[in-house]
């Protein structure tokens, strides 16, 4: 069932700050199997002019795609999100995010569409540090795939 | 910000040095857990194929990040990535055995943009299938 056009423009409440741990990006570096030392020791960090390791690009999605949560589990809009893959992502940076930020999401549902049975949602969440300042702004694009026919 | 490319020390068409990354269940299992995104479809084959999957697949962001090395070891300073976007085309499939799938991925700067900036476009395949499209990062160099 197509999805209802009217969420189009919508922006849901900053979320609350998400406190970006050291040893939690230090966790995704080594899950995504990166050593880059830049993530993990503050002094290589430094030495490229971080005030203390940051974190990898694709890090903070994991932030943004749970504030999008909001929008994706809202029983209003429906969508199945036993049949949602990933269809786009992209992040545009005004810094790099690093440890010891208190991030917050604001998420914006900028487009529905309905193509061969697909519903596509595309929100952007802006993501800003506790002084109110732009990190990062991330546009996820979400694919709920149509049911086979019974 | 440091990397350690220099502008001027850069042509348009460069070529990036090629990585080959595995991917297993375990290695699935681990990025669920570190980027918090539990949907089964990444680690539950029955889910995978009720929703008409072929298996399991791996996190396209799993992806999108091993994509990114290549650049950000090239650039040295990952946060000399002020841009970064793909397109999921097809998913990485990840059999349950010992070696897993792998991703392939190759780099080239596509342009040189102004503020010292360049534009990288990525490849990424895996079992002979692109899985990655309009795969693009803006890194700015030294």
């Amino acid at each position: 069932m197509a999805l209802d056009q009217s969420f189009v423009g919508r922006t849901y409440p900053p979320t609350a700050p998400y406190e970006v741990g050291r040893e939690k990006i230090r966790e995704f570096a080594e899950a995504i199997g990166d050593a880059n030392p830049a993530y993990t020791d503050p002094e290589a960090a430094g030495r490229l002019g971080h005030a203390d390791v940051i974190a990898p690009p694709t890090f903070v999605f994991a932030i943004t795609f749970k504030a999008a949560g909001e929008v994706v589990e809202d029983p209003q809009l429906g969508l199945d999100y036993s049949r949602v893959v990933h269809g786009d992502q992209k992040f545009a940076y005004t810094r790099p995010v690093r440890a010891g930020d208190r991030l917050s999401v604001t998420s914006t549902i900028e487009a529905i569409k309905s193509l061969a049975g697909n519903d596509i949602l595309d929100i952007r969440g802006e993501v800003h540090d506790e002084a109110g300042e732009h990190v990062v702004t991330a546009w996820t694009k979400l694919v709920a795939r149509a049911a086979e026919e019974g | 910000m440091a990397a350690k490319i220099a502008y001027e020390d850069v042509e348009v068409g460069t070529e990036l040095p090629v990585r080959t990354f595995p991917v297993t269940r375990a290695t699935l299992v681990r990025y669920a857990g570190a980027s918090g995104d539990f949907n089964p479809i990444h680690w539950n084959e029955k889910f995978a194929r009720e929703v008409g999957l072929p298996d399991v697949i791996a996190h396209g962001m799993f992806t999108m990040a091993e994509a990114a090395r290549v650049v950000t070891d090239w650039a040295g300073d990952p946060g000399a990535v002020v841009e970064y976007g793909v397109r999921f085309t097809k998913p990485v499939v990840v059999p349950d055995d010992d070696q897993g799938a792998v991703i392939e991925v190759g780099g080239k700067v596509a342009a040189k943009l102004d503020g010292n900036r360049v534009r990288v476009d990525l490849t990424a395949v895996s079992a002979g299938q692109k899985v990655l499209g309009m795969s693009r990062a803006v890194v700015r160099l030294s």
